[in-house]
């Protein structure tokens, strides 16, 4: 036993996979202690993109620090009107015919810039006449949304005023106050941004990974245990049990696994769905191959010299399973184990994204995260890539880190693959 | 064809017939058990808000013999062996009063064209990728292998999610769901041909892509077993050609290949249907995913019952062509 881990662990792929997961798994059980939130506690409103939010009311009354970018100023003009808007800006003039000669896109002249559009653009003249380039009605009324924002956003240093009415100011802020984020009363960091419902998404996935692979587990062990159980009773057994065992299987190996899981799961209705019976139902959907080669390897043990022997010892049949069988097929079931786990993860993620995974009020999964992205049109729309990619890379990683260790595990026990 | 040979398919035949017998029943009873009445949401819909209690009561007892659902339980299932067998699968509930049979016969050839060359191509080019890692070694196999083992673990939906994101929304190469431009009357002209087949691009590869892993690593064990067999060595002593051994030696690793495929067509198509929905590609997983959504049950059970059989029919057919290709599979069936 103590060589056969020893030479598990000496398998390069088995350890790469067994580190992937237990990182993921060490992730899912440390995570929650340092942040507590709630996984579905929504924070805003929809998609919001990855960063740090600063509320600006509390920055506006946080102590405020002298610092000299030495950017600064170029920064603040990219931000409130990038070169790209700027290159546009000029196309349009050029194209009107208006005198653009010693203007470009740099900092240096984008005043002058500013200067010239107001001269020359208004809104009737851009809808009225198609100038080249711009004869489509998607580049007009982008033009008019970059004017608009021209005559708002493009602001000299801001005083803050006191409360409502007031227009007292009561402090002006120079470009060169700045406050620290860790000062500002309310301000949150969310690596992965928000989802539709405004939740944190690194928090949700955290948690939806941990139930996952808790259905993983729950459906791997009920799929494998029912598979040995009845490949064991099939095989050793043999006779009238064999033929019923085996005229099940081969009922359920026709039936695709999923067909049976989509009929079963419409069958329970939403609200009886909770993630145990999501992960009971994909377990007993999911034993026939299992059984099939447990019952394989049983008929071949069934007659050799060992277990003759312990039968004409008087051994009762539960001890000869457990010591002159079972250990012969161990590795088999291991593997099998572990294939058992990653496919009932996909299962589940497969039919959330059928719009039948468990109940989505209680608890996040990684199938019903991708099927809100889809439902609230992360993809095209929003374009929030923050809201599905994690969750993809977080399955496929999962899945390619059980199969690394079932690879790994493959070599170790079959000399004939090694390399 | 032997004696042998007539038995094998007899006892083939036999099991697909207890098969299907098997999923009709599967499938008539399971979506029966569902909590909550049909009737109710249908007339809960189509009424009128000032009607009558007795108004309703008609419609209701109206729609429940439309659905035959005041039958009993026996009769409804006789009622469902037949219309299943004259194809028309009952009426829809969601969609009275069409019939299944017009929702599915729009959608299947969708799927079918769709999935059935998408998880050959896969299988093909993973089978080939799969020869080549084991027979060249070194880079193929060191750096190729573990690329193709981690696509392999990204689900269907997901490879799906990302060929649409970056070629579809991003690069805009290919449209973004649909099977052809819906401005389009389905014809035969080459305008809607081209644009059937710029909309078959992306769910088609995403199919092939993430048939390709597994299969390749499969195909790459299976060939390691068969070139460290006795048979090669022993060829190798004799000097034959590496050329004529390698033949051999795919030949013998393509062969579990073959069940594999018949294994694999079952869980594929659930995958596939799913990656359907992410496209919105008109077909079986659409009707099934809208279906569920509405609880149009005789909708559900129809989709899932064509599911089961072309299933058993692609295993059917894997096992009879197998069966020829394996001389030893042929000398232990068929005598």
């Amino acid at each position: 036993m103590k060589h056969t881990l020893k030479n598990v662990f000496h398998s390069p792929r088995f350890l790469v996979g067994f580190i992937i997961f237990m990182t993921i798994l060490l992730t899912v059980l440390i995570y929650p202690y340092f942040v507590t939130r709630d996984p579905l506690q929504g924070l805003g409103k929809g998609f919001l993109s990855p960063g740090t939010y600063v509320s600006v009311y509390d920055a506006n009354n946080t102590g405020t620090y002298r610092v000299e970018l030495p950017e600064a100023d170029d920064n603040r003009l990219e931000s409130s009107l990038p070169v790209k808007d700027r290159q546009t800006m000029l196309d349009y003039l050029k194209a009107m015919g208006a005198d653009v000669t010693g203007l470009d896109t740099s900092n240096e002249n984008f005043h002058q810039l500013i200067e010239v559009w107001k001269a020359n653009y208004s809104d009737a003249d851009a809808k009225a006449k198609k100038y080249e380039g711009f004869s489509t009605q998607a580049k007009r009324n982008e033009l008019r949304r970059l004017n608009n924002r021209l005559s708002t956003d493009v602001s000299v240093p801001m005083s803050v005023t006191k409360g409502e009415g007031d227009s007292a100011t009561v402090s002006t802020v120079a470009t060169s106050d700045y406050v620290k984020v860790t000062e500002v009363a309310n301000a949150i960091t969310l690596p992965l941004g928000t989802d539709n419902f405004g939740r944190d998404t690194l928090t949700e996935l955290v948690k939806a990974t941990g139930i996952s692979l808790l259905v993983g587990l729950l459906a791997g062990s009920i799929a494998t245990s029912l598979g040995l159980l009845i490949g064991l009773l099939a095989g050793y057994i043999g006779g009238v049990v064999d033929d019923i065992l085996m005229f099940i299987c081969n009922i359920f190996t026709v039936i695709p696994g999923f067909v049976l899981l989509i009929l079963i799961y419409s069958a329970l209705g939403t609200n009886s769905r909770s993630i145990t019976t999501c992960a009971i139902i994909i377990g007993i959907t999911s034993w026939v191959w299992t059984a099939r080669s447990v019952r394989s390897q049983v008929i071949s043990l069934r007659n050799r010299d060992h277990v003759n022997l312990s039968k004409l010892s008087g051994h009762s049949l539960g001890r000869i399973v457990l010591t002159d069988i079972l250990p012969y097929i161990a590795s088999y079931v291991v593997m099998a184990f572990i294939l058992q786990v990653s496919s009932g993860i996909l299962a589940e993620a497969q039919l959330s994204m059928l719009g039948l995974g468990p109940n989505p009020n209680e608890l996040p999964t990684l199938g019903l995260m991708m099927n809100w992205s889809k439902l609230f049109g992360a993809y095209t729309s929003s374009n929030a890539w923050w809201a599905y990619f994690p969750v993809i890379l977080v399955i496929a990683l999962i899945s390619f880190s059980l199969n690394l260790m079932n690879t790994g595990l493959d070599q170790v026990f079959n000399p004939t693959l090694r390399d | 064809m032997t004696k042998g040979m007539l038995k094998y398919f007899k006892k083939k035949i036999f099991w697909f017939v207890i098969t299907f017998i098997a999923a009709v029943i599967l499938n008539f009873i399971l979506p029966r058990l569902m909590p909550g009445d049909p009737v109710n949401a249908i007339v809960g819909k189509n009424i009128s808000p000032g009607a009558t209690q007795e108004q309703v009561q008609e419609q209701m007892a109206y729609y429940s013999h439309q659905f035959g659902l005041d039958k009993s339980l026996l009769g409804q299932f006789w009622d469902f062996v037949k219309n299943a067998a004259k194809g028309t699968f009952g009426v829809s509930y969601s969609q009275y009063p069409r019939l299944v049979s017009d929702i599915i016969g729009s959608s299947i050839w969708w799927t079918v064209a769709l999935q059935l060359p998408a998880i050959l191509v896969g299988w093909l080019l993973g089978n080939l990728l799969g020869a080549v890692a084991a027979y060249k070694r070194g880079i193929w196999d060191k750096g190729l292998m573990p690329l193709t083992l981690f696509f392999s673990a990204i689900p269907a939906f997901g490879a799906a999610v990302i060929l649409l994101v970056i070629f579809a929304v991003g690069l805009g190469w290919a449209p973004v769901n649909g099977a052809y431009d819906p401005g389009m009357i389905p014809s035969f002209s080459w305008k809607f041909i081209a644009s059937v087949i710029s909309h078959y691009q992306l769910p088609f590869w995403s199919i092939v892509l993430i048939s390709i892993g597994g299969q390749a690593v499969g195909m790459r064990s299976m060939s390691i077993y068969e070139l460290n067999a006795d048979y090669v060595k022993y060829s190798r002593f004799l000097g034959i050609k590496d050329k004529k051994i390698v033949r051999y030696v795919f030949r013998n690793a393509m062969l579990p290949q073959v069940t594999g495929l018949a294994m694999s067509i079952g869980s594929m198509v659930g995958g596939a249907l799913v990656a359907e929905t992410i496209f919105s590609y008109p077909g079986l997983g659409m009707s099934m995913y809208a279906a569920i959504n509405s609880s149009d049950y005789p909708v559900i059970s129809a989709c899932t019952l064509i599911i089961t059989i072309m299933v058993l029919i692609a295993s059917f057919l894997l096992d009879i062509i197998y069966a020829f290709i394996d001389p030893r599979v042929k000398a232990a069936q068929f005598d």
